[in-house]
């Protein structure tokens, strides 16, 4: 062990001056959601048992502030679909996207999650987007682990970057309602 | 109209108005998944229960059916592969291997002995995978989180010797028919002699956390058991048909791949409760590992793949060179080889039974129809019962135990 | 030491007659034909025959057949084990347009759910099973998909443009 010190996470651009720090809210806020998305790993197949490996030792995705992984959908903030959603299936993740309290994101782990897949067939939803809005598309069937924790990245720097009155903005409300959320 | 057509909600609600108690107690259903995040893949169970006590149970499977079957028919041999790999994903390795023999069956060819003897040490990892799942996420439910951390890691290792030999960690995609694509390389020799050799040291560690556990045997003792003439019934067979003392196995009833060159035992179990099943899968580990040790011990030296042009893609460098391999690519890749009029049925034992694959090939590219027996599927139909009178978390003990795998139960 | 085939054969044929035919080596498995009518008695005599003792049904399929002839268009495929004697055979029947068998469940509970897997898939109708309905796919569906007559595609597909995978929307 080389080097034992803690990394810290780098200060939003801001003013420093003797005993002050002044910055943006929205920065902070960013900054401080984006350490501590809580996962919910709504996992059906393949890419779920990688996900397993991302949590486990070896991948370990605690290091990236998402430690805890929330079943509950109410308290978790990053929704992370892993595997083939069937069409038996789309009502059930879609009841579970609108139980998640906003500000709520979602990865789509894999080719299955993303598009269908290799499974263009009758029963399998051709993309969990179909059904609700989609944040990071992670590709590969099933996506190394990290490829996993590279799209938790990936969203970490869309959270830190997204402005506090997203969730407010007629933009937002017209995407939602153009799922019929 | 029977009623067991109808949705279980409605029926249960009958039961519960009819034994509504004088103390005002009454029966109450209970929804148990499909995403609930102890079941480890979408099972729904709707429940009857009395307090914590569960009275009846319906299970609802199909969450992930992603029509194998169908995709079967339209897809070309060498391309159906692709499936097998995502039906059990806890271990690709033998649906992918067992995928080629029905094949080779089919067009009868004579695998070398180098490349049989590769297949079962590639398969016999991926049962210590598939067990190493199994057994740790047991433990996760009767809450010893930390058996799951330890052992996962030889998982990877594992799966670091799969990208060795294929590229691909989980979904593999292993081999061709004939054989493997390619010879294994030095580096997977050295990474499964350091697995061999790491591995058991760990696996004894673990056994001995969980199997004179006091919290674990009460956990799994007598829970959920099922007996010999009842698991037979239900069509039981792998780890959970032994742990009730039967010791069919498919490797030792109808030997594929070399598989009878091998010593091995088929441990047994006894009451078939979910200690034995823990127990035998514990066992089988150990059985895997010593005939990995055998095949690389005897592991003979030669080609890794029949000489087969017909069926078995030249080298790219020689298709681009060659005229011969250009013509054998095209025609393969064209779907321009002979295949016979034949039906095929070909069983391997899978990480949880008896794998088959019933093949009937009408001479063209494509199987007519394909029809996967899977073992999840047909042994999870006694779950129902194996649950009745138990507790609660005794059913996710028991569904854990099962190692039911969500996208072999639904194809 | 498996059964000898003709044996199996003297034996069906002497109790079915003319209701069973079409014995042959299907490679390593025996397997003949059986009618419709008799199946569910030629399967319990296959279980129940001391000798035979097919006690394990590895698996049950239905398979569709569109051009043959109208007597002939499903078949179901009961594949029995024997372990004692490590005998396996196949058996088969054949079913007309509008499908119909009798069930095996009283014979073996794992058929429960085969039986239901080939309704799903074929739209074959078990005479006699206690829950005969869907059982992948969602209870909505109208259609039987695994009929050669429906394409393996979802016809409401509107994110992946034939032209660029090379298959027309009638190509399957």
């Amino acid at each position: 062990m080389e080097n034992n010190t803690p990394k810290m996470v780098a200060p939003p651009e801001g003013v420093t001056g003797e005993g002050f720090f002044a910055t943006k809210l929205s920065d902070v806020v960013g900054l401080a959601r984006a350490n501590s998305l809580w996962p919910l790993p709504f996992a059906t197949s393949c890419c779920g048992i990688e996900f397993m490996a991302t949590m486990a030792s070896h991948y370990d995705l605690a290091r990236f502030g998402s430690e805890r992984v929330s079943f509950s959908p109410r308290q978790a903030d990053m929704l992370l679909v892993m595997g083939t959603i069937s069409k038996k299936m789309a009502p059930i993740l879609r009841q579970v996207y609108e139980q998640m309290s906003e500000p709520r994101w979602v990865i789509a782990v894999g080719a299955c999650a993303s598009s269908g897949g290799v499974f263009d067939t009758y029963s399998v939803l051709q993309g969990i987007d179909k059904v609700i809005p989609v944040d990071v598309y992670v590709p590969g069937c099933p996506p190394r682990p990290e490829q996993i924790v590279q799209g938790v990245m990936q969203l970490q720097d869309l959270v830190k970057n997204e402005s506090v009155r997203r969730r407010n903005s007629p933009e937002y409300k017209e995407l939602l309602a153009s799922y019929n959320l | 109209m029977s009623d067991l057509l109808l949705p279980p909600e409605h029926r249960y609600a009958k039961i519960i108005e009819s034994r509504r108690n004088e103390d005002g107690s009454e029966l109450s259903i209970l929804n148990l998944g499909p995403t609930h995040p102890a079941t480890h893949g979408i099972f729904q169970n709707i429940l009857l229960m009395d307090g914590e006590r569960i009275l009846d149970a319906e299970p609802t499977v199909g969450y992930i059916h992603r029509a194998f079957e169908k995709i079967a028919e339209n897809r070309a041999f060498y391309q159906i592969n692709v499936l097998t790999d995502r039906m059990n994903y806890c271990s690709s390795p033998i649906n992918n291997m067992a995928w080629w023999m029905t094949v080779e069956k089919l067009l009868k060819i004579e695998v070398p002995k180098r490349a049989q003897y590769l297949r079962v040490i590639v398969m016999e990892l991926a049962r210590i995978a598939d067990h190493i799942i199994c057994n740790s996420i047991l433990g996760v439910d009767t809450g010893a989180y930390t058996g799951f951390l330890y052992v996962f890691q030889f998982r990877e290792k594992i799966y670091e010797i799969y990208e060795e030999i294929c590229g691909a960690r989980l979904t593999t995609n292993m081999g061709r028919i004939g054989g493997f694509e390619r010879d294994w390389s030095e580096e997977a020799f050295r990474k499964l002699n350091v697995f061999l050799e790491e591995f058991p040291v760990a696996w004894k560690e673990f056994e001995n956390l969980f199997e004179r556990n006091r919290i674990f045997i009460d956990r799994t003792v007598n829970v959920g058991p099922i007996t010999a003439e009842r698991a037979m019934e239900y069509g039981f067979t792998g780890p959970n048909l032994r742990a009730a003392g039967i010791d069919y196995d498919v490797r030792k009833a109808a030997p594929y791949s070399s598989y009878d060159d091998f010593d091995f035992e088929i441990p047994v179990g006894q009451s078939g409760d979910t200690y034995d099943r823990f127990c035998v899968r514990n066992a089988e580990v150990w059985e895997s590992l010593s005939i990995i040790r055998q095949a690389l011990a005897k592991l003979p030296e030669g080609p890794h793949h029949a000489d087969v042009p017909d069926y078995y893609l030249p080298p790219k460098d020689e298709v681009y060179n060659n005229m011969e391999s250009l013509i054998y690519h095209f025609k393969i890749v064209m779907g321009e080889v002979p295949v016979p009029v034949e039906e095929i049925y070909h069983a391997v034992e899978g990480g949880n039974g008896e794998l088959g694959f019933y093949l009937i090939a009408d001479g063209s590219r494509t199987p007519y129809r394909l029809k996967f027996r899977r073992p999840c599927y047909i042994y999870y139909q006694a779950y129902p019962e194996m649950i009745k009178g138990a507790m609660l978390s005794d059913a996710i003990v028991i569904l854990s135990s099962l190692n039911v795998i969500a996208g072999e139960l639904d194809a | 030491m498996a059964i000898e085939t003709v044996h199996i054969q003297e034996k069906v044929t002497g109790q079915f007659g003319a209701h069973v035919r079409c014995f042959e080596m299907q490679r390593d498995i025996f397997s003949f034909e059986a009618d419709a009518s008799v199946i569910h008695e030629v399967i319990r005599f296959l279980k129940e025959d001391e000798e035979l003792n097919f006690h394990f049904l590895t698996d049950l399929a239905g398979v569709h057949y569109p051009d043959n002839d109208d007597d002939h268009q499903f078949a179901v495929v009961y594949q029995l084990h024997n372990w004692v004697e490590n005998t396996r055979i196949r058996v088969r029947t054949y079913l007309n347009q509008d499908p119909e068998v009798a069930t095996i469940t009283d014979l073996f509970l794992c058929a429960n759910w085969m039986e239901r897997e080939a309704y799903d898939f074929y739209g074959i109708n078990f005479q006699g099973h206690p829950q005969l309905k869907r059982i992948l796919n969602m209870d909505e569906m109208v259609s039987f998909p695994m009929r050669k007559e429906f394409p393996m595609e979802d016809s409401g597909r509107t994110d992946k443009d034939d032209r660029f995978f090379g298959r027309t929307p009638a190509n399957c």
